[in-house]
């Protein structure tokens, strides 16, 4: 429902479905929606770039301004994470955290501002569970060779063949429908709240209501939530990569 | 003989919209075991804090990841019983 609607105060019902598609491509038989978890995504992803070339313009060894402070924070914050997380051998794996991590969290964090997360649509975090389940196996391989990545399903038994390919195909699965069902039932109760408030409203006549109550809850459900579930997505990532190394030494 | 045709439609689709009714509200009685499981951890995490005062921060952030792990079952039954109530895949299936 849109934000004239939930003003007015007239309560037209609950809309939950899926993004809208903005324009659509039609390729010699194939056709490509343009939805609008992509448009927003594109606009994210300017967003975050425009930033970052901002935050390292001008960068002095000493003397340093305020935003190469809170550059270099970030940059500390999200290397000693990884390092705590997965050892000094996978210091290089950074990168892809921080950018996972920003790319999550503002995902969510658009709801705030009245569009549809990024993270709602089941596309996105299924994308990043199965780049993670291509990570995990082929550490496992490379750490273990591909006759030790096979002797790893039947151990300690083989009567545990199933089980484990089963917990296998559950990684992938239960950490995209986390991330995407926290999201979507944030919106879903948020979408709920609004139009409850608007009914009041409406039988009422006065926007007294409407106005600091959504605010308040969409703390918890968007804000919290989205937090949350962002950084789970990446220690779980970071958890299960360094088991599948292994090794545990530096 | 003469067969009378009955238009089955309606009662059809009240039975698919009734039993997804009725399937909504079980589906979140998978909302008991997370409750269950993560009081009890907080419990837990509460007991070492008093022990160790000074391991409060990796205490409570470790509960916090624990407690978002442990919630993914409760919201399954969550999302089911959403999709049955605002996307429901039957609907389509019955109406003729």
């Amino acid at each position: 429902m849109s934000i004239s609607d939930f003003l007015r105060g007239s309560p037209d019902g609950v809309d939950v479905s899926g993004p809208k598609i903005v324009c659509s491509f039609d390729l010699g038989g194939l056709t490509i929606n343009l939805t609008e978890t992509i448009v927003l995504s594109w606009g994210i992803i300017l967003v975050v770039t425009l930033l970052l070339l901002w935050l390292t313009s001008d960068l002095k060894t000493k003397d340093i301004s305020k935003k190469q402070a809170v550059a270099e924070w970030a940059v500390k914050t999200v290397y000693g994470l990884v390092e705590d997380t997965m050892g000094k051998r996978w210091r290089w794996f950074a990168p892809y955290i921080g950018a996972l991590f920003t790319f999550s969290i503002l995902g969510s964090l658009i709801s705030m501002l009245g569009l549809r997360s990024v993270t709602a649509d089941f596309n996105v975090p299924l994308t990043w569970a199965l780049i993670t389940f291509v990570l995990i196996h082929g550490t496992n391989i490379k750490t273990h060779g591909f006759g030790g990545y096979l002797k790893g399903y039947v151990d300690p038994v083989p009567v545990m063949l199933p089980i484990n390919i089963l917990s296998e195909i559950a990684t992938p699965v239960s950490m995209s429908l986390r991330h995407f069902g926290n999201v979507v039932s944030g919106m879903v109760i948020t979408s709920l709240l609004y139009y409850a408030l608007s009914v009041i409203t409406a039988k009422i006549g006065v926007a007294f209501m409407t106005i600091g109550i959504p605010a308040v809850m969409s703390l918890y459900f968007d804000l919290f939530s989205g937090f949350m579930q962002a950084f789970i997505f990446i220690m779980l990532t970071m958890v299960y990569i360094s088991n599948a190394d292994g090794n545990a030494e530096t | 003989m003469e067969t009378n045709n009955v238009d089955y439609t309606e009662l059809s689709r009240a039975i698919v919209l009734g039993a997804s009714a009725l399937g909504a509200g079980t589906a979140m009685i998978a909302g008991i075991g997370p409750g269950i499981g993560e009081g009890y951890a907080v419990g837990k995490a509460c007991e070492s804090i008093g022990r160790q005062p000074e391991s409060s921060g990796a205490v409570t952030r470790t509960m916090f990841i624990g407690c978002a792990v442990a919630e993914s079952t409760g919201i399954y039954g969550l999302l089911v019983a959403l999709l049955l109530m605002f996307a429901n895949p039957f609907i389509n299936k019955v109406s003729g």
